[in-house]
């Protein structure tokens, strides 16, 4: 491949991106790389930077070290034409509160510059395609949550950005109103848009993102797909749970190869979880004569992906589970 | 796009925005209004007949005092007018709203012009309405030539761009409206302090320099030269000089507050 359209094909790429307040670091060497057309998924928990992240990607603040490229242009050195390519979502809704949802459309229209009947065109459009036409006239300050972030979305598309920056789009909403926005995040990338989108739940960037980057302490502790990150952290397992501790203790004696909580009254049997590997479990315990209260079976998510990257600051119980 | 077609276009959407939020929700406008209608009409229908007997030792005669005081509290309109440009810049930062405008593609000052100039009409639409008040009341301005109401006018518009380009730093550098709102008491409490309501002569010594060194005193004293034929001597400059300064001040504060990097 060669440079041109290595360029033609990233729609974000950062190296070394670095950001402190005071000697606060926020960012310590964040790499990134977002094939155009693709989702890509920031993933980290409260505090890890992603939001700074965002903001410097897409012009708000400036980073204090690192190369970034946005649609081919440097942010430092030409921000406007980084600006005229993405459309961002900030974590905190960014509508114009004190006038009316097509108002807020009318408004973006004209500082996209686009001509009276196209702006009314296009506004009429987004706000029908975000089920906000009978809205259209009250105040965005009557608006519920979920509205006012389809409101934003709205916003952000009247200039049809080819790159768009979503900043935690479900934080707060019910799982109704999430799930309207997952769907709208899919019809975007059906357009062929690039989708930078941040967020702290995994299920999240499991069901949308092409590839997932794990944010933790300013840092880039793991990317990949969903399957890859999930092929990080050990397989799956069967956990056992008992009510009598006598009983308990008794297939502690019995199973070896366990993994035991003895506060829980757990045991974990590695397994991969399928009907062949189950059978053989149960004819197992059969045998041994253990009779367990309940039986789960539990695939790796990633869930515990996050938990096993992000162990330092979380005082993992995990490691307590394995000794 | 030039750069100044931009500037033209973003800056004036941005004044549509501000003059709807100005109609959407006058209450903010018309309480600002509160505070020189009531001092005009406590000054002139209650204190009256005894300011007027201090003025020039005459007898007491309300209308004598009626054209003293209606210039000062024409100025002190435009200083608490622009409070409230200082409060919705302040609220228009703390929102998302222009966290959205800094990303896009639009001329970076037009934000802030559209608040300016959303304000300095806000400024003339109250003075019009004091105006007529002050004449209801029986205001008139003396022998006044086209020229010198020109002169007047200009003198307002540009008493209200330096205040609003301050009273635009200080909603910037304000975490919030009530913060903005607090440290843009000094626009309403100068005209308490100025030959508004008394001349400079008839103040203490030690109090008149507080009085003398501060915009609105050359400035009320210029009107009232214009409107009713009073001495304008130096004041005319002084006003014109203090006003270029505010607006040179304000223009560059504001500009580097807005375009530090938000937090």
């Amino acid at each position: 491949m060669t440079t041109t359209t290595a360029t033609a094909t990233t729609a974000i790429a950062a190296t070394g991106l670095r950001k402190s307040y005071g000697d606060k670091t926020v960012l310590d060497g964040v790499d990134l790389h977002v094939p155009e057309g693709t989702v890509f998924s920031l993933l980290g928990p409260n505090g890890a930077g992603k939001t700074t992240a965002v903001k410097i990607l897409s012009t708000l603040i400036t980073a204090d070290a690192g190369g970034i490229r946005i649609a081919g242009h440097d942010p430092a050195a030409h921000p406007d034409a980084v600006r005229g390519a993405i459309g961002v979502t900030g974590q905190f809704s960014a509508v114009d509160n004190l006038i009316t949802g097509e108002e807020n459309m009318l408004l973006m229209a004209d500082l996209h510059h686009l001509s009276r009947r196209e702006g009314r065109r296009v506004a009429a459009e987004l706000l029908a395609r975000f089920d906000l036409t009978d809205a259209a006239h009250k105040p965005a300050s009557t608006y519920s949550g979920g509205m006012r972030r389809r409101l934003d979305i709205a916003m952000t598309l009247v200039g049809s950005p080819r790159i768009i920056f979503l900043d935690e789009p479900t934080t707060g909403l019910d799982p109704r109103s999430r799930h309207t926005m997952w769907q709208i995040i899919r019809e975007l990338v059906t357009d062929g848009v690039t989708v930078f989108l941040t967020t702290q739940y995994l299920e999240e960037a499991d069901e949308l993102a092409d590839s997932i980057a794990v944010l933790h302490g300013g840092r880039i502790v793991a990317h990949g797909t969903a399957d890859e990150l999930k092929r990080l952290v050990p397989g799956g397992h069967v956990r056992l749970r008992f009510e009598d501790p006598g009983a308990y203790e008794r297939a502690v004696g019995e199973l070896r190869e366990t993994v035991r909580d003895d506060q829980a009254l757990t045991l974990q049997i590695p397994s991969d979880g399928s009907q062949r590997e189950l059978r053989a479990i149960l004819d197992w315990l059969d045998a041994a004569d253990v009779h367990a209260d309940t039986l789960t079976v539990h695939t790796p998510d990633l869930d515990d992906v996050f938990f096993a990257l992000t162990a330092a600051t979380t005082a993992d119980h995990s490691e307590e589970n394995v000794r | 796009m030039s750069t100044f077609t931009l500037a033209v276009r973003d800056s004036s959407t941005m004044l549509r925005r501000n003059l709807l939020h100005a109609r959407r929700y006058p209450s903010m406008t018309l309480n600002l209004l509160l505070t020189p209608v009531m001092l005009l009409l406590l000054f002139v229908y209650v204190f009256g007949d005894t300011m007027s007997a201090g003025l020039a030792g005459g007898a007491p005669d309300r209308d004598v005092y009626i054209a003293y005081v209606v210039p000062g509290l024409l100025l002190m309109t435009i200083g608490s007018t622009t409070v409230g440009a200082a409060v919705s810049v302040a609220m228009d930062m703390t929102e998302g709203i222009v966290a959205r405008f800094r990303t896009m593609a639009i001329h970076r000052g037009s934000v802030l012009i559209g608040h300016v100039l959303g304000s300095v009409l806000q400024c003339l639409a109250s003075v019009v309405i004091v105006g007529a008040i002050a004449v209801a009341i029986g205001f008139r301005s003396t022998d006044a030539t086209v020229l010198e109401w020109l002169a007047a006018f200009g003198l307002l518009v540009l008493f209200a761009l330096a205040l609003t380009w301050i009273a635009v730093g200080m909603g910037l550098v304000s975490p919030n409206a009530e913060g903005a709102s607090n440290n843009a008491t000094p626009l309403i409490l100068l005209p308490l302090l100025s030959s508004a309501f008394v001349p400079l002569d008839a103040m203490p010594g030690w109090f008149r320099p507080v009085a003398e060194y501060q915009p609105f005193t050359p400035a009320i004293e210029t009107l009232r030269g214009l409107l009713l034929g009073t001495e304008i001597g130096h004041d005319g400059w002084l006003a014109v000089a203090w006003c270029l300064g505010l607006i040179v001040l304000g223009y560059f504060w504001s500009k580097a507050s807005f375009n530090r990097d938000p937090q």
